[in-house]
Parts: structure tokens; sequence; C-alpha cells
């Protein structure tokens, strides 16, 4: 574990500590054999990636986790378009979890440098953190990497497999491999007009050895990337077949409820359970104490799950509060208020002299912005299905990296992390919630309570939303410096909020967190700015709180696009100058920008009259670039109606055009949930928000008309596509409002006095 | 003991009439098509037809169940928008996660069949289903195609 911890810590930290120089991460190395594999059916395994059955039905294996972004369909056509087969031959299944299948551009992300840092020590970090990755063999999904980690490999893993069919052909025919050509999964000789299915020679070919230089289509030959294609978990999704988690139904199942203690910090003093033993049903009650990854709790085990929940309500249990009992938002404002005046702040960016430009400033703008935390609230409550037999654990969870489900079900059923079989079926959502590993531990922590016997663990959902690991809450300051022309002279942002990626450390491997390392995340979408500005100041001032805090999709841009969009709006707006002309005046070197607002200003119509008002943001996250524009009405009892958002994407080029249009879709209704009603609040050292009442979410009557627009920047600039839909809708909506109405939003979620 | 008529065959199932449904499928029957999502009747993930009613079973005691007729996701063909439906919502390409369709289908049968052409405000009301994915605006699309495709076939 000592290894695994340094790694973590210099990975997940992002430490620019540079391992040796003969490392390539070449893509021939991703096409191994993976060490352990049961494929469903036994069909002739080809690389990593793919097999083909001797029917001619090809198998690609998906390492990342499908959870509504469409990577089942996404991934395998990067297979198919190179194995020249069409996607209706085609089926997905799970990979196993070998380290073949780590995902190094999560990590190498992960590294505080902006990620337009092409300088030595930067490209020297993002190296490291791949070979780190590769080491660790982390397999994760998140962070918007799937097909950008998966681009180059994924193709190669298909044209192997081509490679080694045509030769298989050629041998069998007695010609030579350059005289076959592929379609539609079948090699064709013309001169002597023979051809073979893939599956005739699928057992022949599997073994043959792949050519040392293996030609990959140019983009204009693709039959398949770039243009939408069905997605093929959709069927299942649409009669009830799709499996999750929850669905898991294994032989003498027994359910799980749990109950975490109330109020973040306390202990179980005493427990009575004499009543709820007695109730239908009930098997057993376990107490779990504190870990470094779970906080206290008590777990029926009964028949059936709403007995056992039933049951949890019988439980006679005295909790004793610990030093946070008193702990509320009105104090944790008050704290983040004081950090952000005094506090020792971390520089992430300095361009230029700001203090200089501030001190000759004739004009200065200074606002103070917050956002909340959030919870996740996945509609697929936590879950995990564990089951320990003869010293060997399964388990069946949705999930976003069963590596790190794997070792923290091993540490928690003390088994050997070889001995831990993970089955990821569908997940009922992610966002960041699903790469947590509490609900893993607590179920693998019963199962070892309970050797023998298949035990089903289900948060209900007050547990979900009182005990999440939350999108951190956030303070930040923003000053701006006019100059005589109206332009941006100095620009200085100071954030305040706790670190992700120092809790996530924590929880996993307490040895590897410090507060020493540079946290990314708290300052994404802040450091990073496109816009040129002669000096500019980034910082961050930790904050500690007894909450817990994790990864919501797109991070630290959800809050810190909020900040910059809409104190750019205010500063325009101070300017006497339009907000769109005011931004594109600062996007002068970066014209992928420029195109990405001007698509959804043309679109949107801006400048033309409306009934309420247009605002637009702009921001750039996980290698897309993404610019909305929102129409908002205020009606008379100042409700907030968002009417229309029309958006532009720039990642690159899209693979699946459809999915990167339902993703825009998607990260914007998310972010619009967040910024009209999100919040999670704390009272007596407690959440307040116990449910979908009172943690409200946009439904089919507050969900405005969305259109989207694709723009396409070549596949030199692929990006992501899960998480940059969500950053710009707050500012969006909220530079709407103050034009609709001339109120300043600067606090999530939009209430309006 | 509950007898409960479900998908057009009667089940005897030895629970407390208390239990909610929902539990009485997923764990007794084996139906796992509608899910547990809140346990409060918020986010309609749960439902299911009882009679010709979008129901959230997750707070539907099978006591009170008796002699009606239930129908969930897994007996959906039975119904007569359900071809069109599903067909529809394919061809939008409606579900993300995929977790609370169920729920969305069974709330867009009993509104096709109240009201073969929903509008906009129809659907509004009648689709109160929660989805975290934000498939809304294709929900409502596919509903539209599937009510013109019910009413191209009439």
């Amino acid at each position: 574990m000592r290894r695994r911890s340094f790694l973590i810590a210099t990975g997940l930290a992002g430490g620019a500590l540079v391992v040796g120089g003969a490392f390539v991460y070449a893509p021939r190395n991703r096409l191994r054999r993976p060490a352990s594999f049961a494929l469903t059916q036994g069909d002739p395994l080809f690389n990593a990636w793919v097999a083909i059955a001797p029917d001619g039905g090809v198998t690609v294996l998906v390492p990342r986790q499908e959870m509504g972004q469409g990577i089942t369909t996404a991934l395998p056509m990067l297979v198919a378009e190179e194995l020249d087969c069409d996607l209706e031959r085609v089926r997905f299944e799970q990979a196993s979890v070998d380290p073949v299948y780590a995902n190094a551009t999560l990590l190498a992300d992960g590294v505080p440098f902006r990620p337009d840092d092409r300088g030595w020590l930067a490209s020297a970090a993002r190296h490291t953190q791949f070979k780190v990755a590769e080491l660790l063999g982390v397999q994760a999904t998140g962070g918007s990497t799937s097909v950008r980690d998966a681009w180059t490999v994924m193709r190669h893993a298909g044209a192997a497999a081509r490679s080694q069919i045509v030769m298989a052909a050629a041998r069998r025919w007695g010609v030579a491999p350059s005289e076959c050509r592929t379609e539609q999964g079948r090699v064709m000789h013309a001169p002597t007009n023979r051809t073979l299915g893939y599956g005739e020679l699928a057992v022949e070919a599997a073994h043959l050895e792949v050519p040392a230089k293996l030609a990959l289509k140019d983009a204009g030959a693709f039959r398949l990337i770039g243009k939408s294609q069905p997605r093929l978990d959709i069927p299942a999704k649409t009669d009830g077949t799709a499996p999750y988690g929850i669905d898991t139904r294994v032989p003498g199942l027994v359910y799980a409820a749990i109950g975490h203690c109330p109020v973040f910090g306390g202990t179980l003093e005493r427990m009575d359970s004499g009543k709820a033993m007695r109730l239908p049903g009930v098997k057993s009650v376990f107490e779990l104490p504190r870990t470094s990854a779970t906080e206290p709790a008590v777990a029926v085990i009964a028949d059936s799950w709403w007995r056992a929940q039933s049951a949890l309500a019988a439980l006679d249990l005295r909790w004793s509060a610990g030093s946070h009992a008193r702990l509320d938002s009105a104090t944790q404002h008050a704290a983040y208020a004081e950090l952000l005046a005094n506090g020792k702040a971390r520089e992430y960016e300095r361009i230029g002299d700001p203090r200089a430009a501030f001190a000759s400033a004739g004009r200065v703008l200074d606002a103070t912005y917050f956002a909340p935390y959030l919870a996740h609230a996945t509609m697929e409550p936590m879950n995990c299905t564990a089951w320990l037999k003869e010293g060997s654990l399964e388990l069946w969870c949705g999930n976003q990296s069963p590596t790190l489900a794997r070792w923290a079900a091993a540490k928690a059923a003390r088994v050997d992390s070889d001995n831990v079989v993970v089955h990821t079926p569908y997940l009922g959502g992610g966002f960041g919630r699903r790469a947590e590993t509490d609900v893993v531990f607590e179920a693998a922590t019963l199962a070892a309570r309970m050797p023998g016997t298949p035990v089903q663990l289900i948060w209900s959902r007050a547990e979900d939303l009182q005990h999440d690991r939350y999108r951190p809450m956030a303070m930040a300051r923003l000053r701006s410096a006019l100059g005589a022309d109206g332009a941006i002279a100095a620009w200085h942002h100071r954030i305040v909020s706790q670190s992700c990626t120092q809790g996530f450390t924590a929880r996993l491997l307490p040895a590897a967190a410090s507060d020493l390392m540079k946290d990314k995340t708290t300052v994404e979408g802040a450091y990073d700015l496109p816009y040129a500005m002669p000096s500019r100041q980034v910082e961050h001032v930790l904050a500690e709180q007894p909450v817990a805090v994790g990864f919501w999709r797109s991070v630290g841009h959800s809050t810190n696009a909020f900040f910059v969009e809409a104190f750019l709006d205010e500063v325009a707006h101070a300017a006497g100058k339009d907000p769109l002309q005011y931004r594109l005046a600062m996007l002068a070197a970066v014209p992928r920008h420029r195109r990405v607002l001007e698509t959804a200003a043309r679109a949107a119509g801006w400048g033309k009259p409306l009934r309420g008002g247009r605002g637009i943001a702009l921001a750039e996250s996980f290698h897309s670039i993404v610019a909305q524009v929102a129409e908002v009405e205020v009606d008379a009892s100042r409700k907030v109606h968002v009417r229309r958002i029309v958006c532009a994407i720039d990642c690159g080029r899209a693979v699946n055009p459809d999915t990167v249009v339902a993703q825009m879709e998607s990260g914007i209704v998310f972010g619009l949930s967040a910024a009209l009603h999100g919040e999670i609040t704390l009272k007596n050292g407690r959440v307040e928000q116990r449910n979908f009442p009172d943690y409200a979410l946009v439904g089919m009557a507050g969900c405005p008309a969305i259109e989207v627009h694709i723009v396409d920047s070549g596949w030199e600039h692929l990006g992501g596509a899960g998480e940059p839909g969500t950053p710009p809708v707050a500012p969006a909506v909220a530079n709407a409002i103050f034009a609709a109405t001339g109120e300043r939003v600067r606090r999530l979620p939009i209430r309006l006095a | 003991m509950a007898k409960l008529t479900i998908n057009g065959v009667e089940k005897e199932v030895a629970v407390e009439d208390a239990m909610p449904l929902l539990w009485v499928l997923r764990e007794t029957l084996g139906l796992t098509g509608a899910k547990f999502g809140c346990g409060v009747a918020a986010c309609g993930a749960c439902s299911v037809l009882v009679g010709n009613v979008a129901t959230r079973s997750c707070v539907t005691s099978v006591g009170t169940l008796a002699g009606k007729s239930i129908t969930t996701i897994e007996g959906a063909a039975a119904r007569a928008p359900w071809i069109a439906l599903r067909e529809a919502w394919i061809a939008e390409q409606v579900p993300q996660c995929g977790y609370c369709q169920s729920g969305m289908l069974i709330a867009s049968i009993a509104l096709l069949e109240a009201k073969p052409e929903p509008s906009d405000a129809e659907i509004d009301a009648a689709l109160t289903n929660l989805c975290r994915c934000g498939t809304y605006p294709r929900v409502r699309k596919a509903i539209h195609r599937a009510a013109r495709r019910l009413r191209e076939r009439r």
C-alpha cells in the first residue's frame, strides 16, 4: 500500500515529479490481452478491446461505465470504424478490471497547469501522470475523458484486428494481404472474386502477429465516426430490461437499509435493537464504525429492503453529536467571509502587475459571489450488492471506477484485491458521485459479517442527500480595474472553498492526503481564462469544514464559470459595452472561442427584441468550449421562467454528434436545476434537505427549449462532452435576469428579492 | 396475504398489507422495471398503471390494490400506445442513464390513452416524473411523435 499511497499522492495531486524518460504511452502497449479475462461467450479475443464470434458478431470490450453519456456506443464506434464492420453487428460488453484499461487521460488532466500550457514543466507533469496512471492501473470514468483516452487506442485495436483478419484470409487464399480489402465485416480478394466473413476467419486470425506499423484511416474515410449512430444501450432502456446495480438478484439475497450519524462528526453512543429485531423479516442489526471512507452508521438486514428500512426507524438510537453540533450554514458563511478577507491564499495565476494596475485605476468594480453545497442526487440511489464466499468477494454496483471499488471492498472485507470480482451494470446516473466508494465499503463490510450470504445495501433518498460528498460551497471576491476605454486593466479573483481532491484522496488513502497539494479543481474555470487581460491574479484560500466534498459534474467549473461570467457581465455593463462585444474584444487571439460565442449569439438572435432578457456566457472546460445564451422572463410574482437556452459547443469534432447534443441538453438541465433550485444547507450539524420536495430539480414543465449547435474544429482538438454543458448555464441565466430586470444575481440558487 | 393482478396474471403474495407495491414487484416477483427513486411519490421512477392511472408504486400499499389490474413496464406491450411510444423513444434517442425511463413511459401510456393528441401543457401536467439526465425535451418530442403515429394509424 505504501507504493500505492505514494503514487496516489503524486498522481491525484498532480505533483510535478518527473519519472524516467523512457516511458512511451504508445497505443500498442495498450493492445495486449488483459491478464484476467472471461468473455461471456468465449469468442476469440483479438486484443484487450475486441472479440469476434464465428458468426461474425463483434464484441467490443468497454472499460468505461455507461451512466447516460452513451459511451457504450461511442467507444464501439471507434473500433468498428477501423475494423470495417457495421455497428449493427457490434455488441458491447463491460471489460474486466485490468491495468490495460487504465484511464491515463483522467489523471493527466489533473495537473495544476492551464490546459493550454505546453511548457516543459506542464508537459513533464502530464507525462508523469500517464506513467502513474499506468502503474496504478486505475480504471475510471470521469473528467469527460473517455473518448479522448480511447480515441487512439481503440481505433488501433480495430485496425490491429482487421490486419490480422486480412492476414488470415490472404494465407487461406495464398495471396498477398495487400491485394485484399475489407468492407462491412468481410474480406475480399477482387482478382479472384473471393470473399470470407470475419467470423469464418476469427479463430485462426486472433493469434496472428500484428504488423509493427498499423495504418489508421484518414478522417475523410470515416463511415461511422462523426455521423450520428443510434445508441446501442437505448432499446433495453425503453422496456425495463436494462440492468442497474439495484436490480441485482442472486439466490439467497438479503437487503440492508442504513442510517448514518445525522450530525457530521458525531458517533453512536447507544443502540437498542430489541424492538426492530422483532419486526417481520428482520435478520440482524449491525453497527458500522467511522472509517476514513465512511461515516458511522447502523444497518438493518432483512428479507426485504422496505422491511429493513421500516425496522431502521424502530431502532432506539442515541447519537452523540460531537463538536459540530451547532454548525449551520450561517456560521459557515461567516467563516468563509473571514477567510476571503484574511485567509492565507495560494496563488494559481499571475499575469502582469495587477497590484500596480489596481493602484492606478480610475474605476474598480468589486463584488462577492457565492455558490452553495450541492448534492448529486443520482436517480438510482446509492447501492451495492456484495457476496463473500470462500475468501473471494463478488460485487455488483454502478460505479465510476471498478478499480477503486475493488480496493475499497478488499480493505473493508479484508480480502486480497485480486479476489474481488466487480460487476458493473448500467449506472442510474453518476455525475461524480459514483467515483466515491463509501457504499461499496459499507456493503463489503456487511458481507464480511455474514459470509456466504449475498447482501444488497440500498441508501434511502434521505441518506443520499444527507451523506453525499457534496459539490463544495464556494465564496469568491472578484475585482476589476477599468481603463479609460472601458477595457479591463486588471482582474483579481480570490476563491474560498474546500478541496475535492484532498477530500477524495483522504477518503481513499488517508496517508496520501495533504493540504500541501495544489488542487486545480478549486480554480479551474478561473485560472485558465481565454480572455486577454493585461494583468490578472487568481488565488485560492483553502477552507476546512466537516462536510465531505467531492467531484460534481464539471467540478470547479460549476462555481467558477458562474463567478467569472456573471462578474464579467457586470464589468461589461459598467463599461457601457454590449456583453457579447466586450467578450469578443478579449478573444482576438483565440479564434475557436470567438467562433463558439458568435455561433451561439447568432443562433439566439442576439440584439433582436425579446420579451424578457437575454444573457450570454462562455466557458471552456474539459478541453471543450461552450457558449450559451439564455432567454428569461421574470413574472409579476418575481418567478424566473427560463424559456430557451441556445448552446454552441466546440469539442473538436464529435464522434457521435447526437450524443454530444444530448450531453449538452443534459448538462444544461443539470446546471439549471442547480441555478434555480439546488442548495444543501446545514442546521445543528446536519443537512436539512431530505428528499426531492426540498431538494428540487427542474421538471418537464420548467424545462426550457434547448437548441444545440456543434462547431467543428477538427480531430486534433478533441474535447469532452459529459460535463462542459453545465458551467455556462447559471451565469447565462443570471445575466439574462439582469437584462430583463436590472437585478444582479451574485448568489446561487437564484432567488429574486 | 395479498391477491394482485399484475400484467394480466393473478398473483398471491405473502406480505403485510402495508408493504408498498414497488417492493413486492421488485423483490417478491422479480419485476425490476419499476425503480426506487425517492420513496415519497416525488420522482415517478416507480410508476405503474393501476387500471388506467399512472400510479406511484412506492407509496401504494398492496392492501389497497385488491381487485385492481396493475400494468408494469414488463407488461406494457398490452397497452395500445406502447409500440408507437417505444418506437418514438428509440427514434428520438430519449434515454440517457435510463433509470427514470420506465416511469416516463408508463406516464406517457396513461397520457396517450386519455388524450391521444396532448398539447405541451397537457404533457407538462401529466409528466411530473423527474429525470436527472435532463431528457425532458426528448421525452416531449417522443410523445408528440408517438401521438402523430397513432393518429396516422387511426
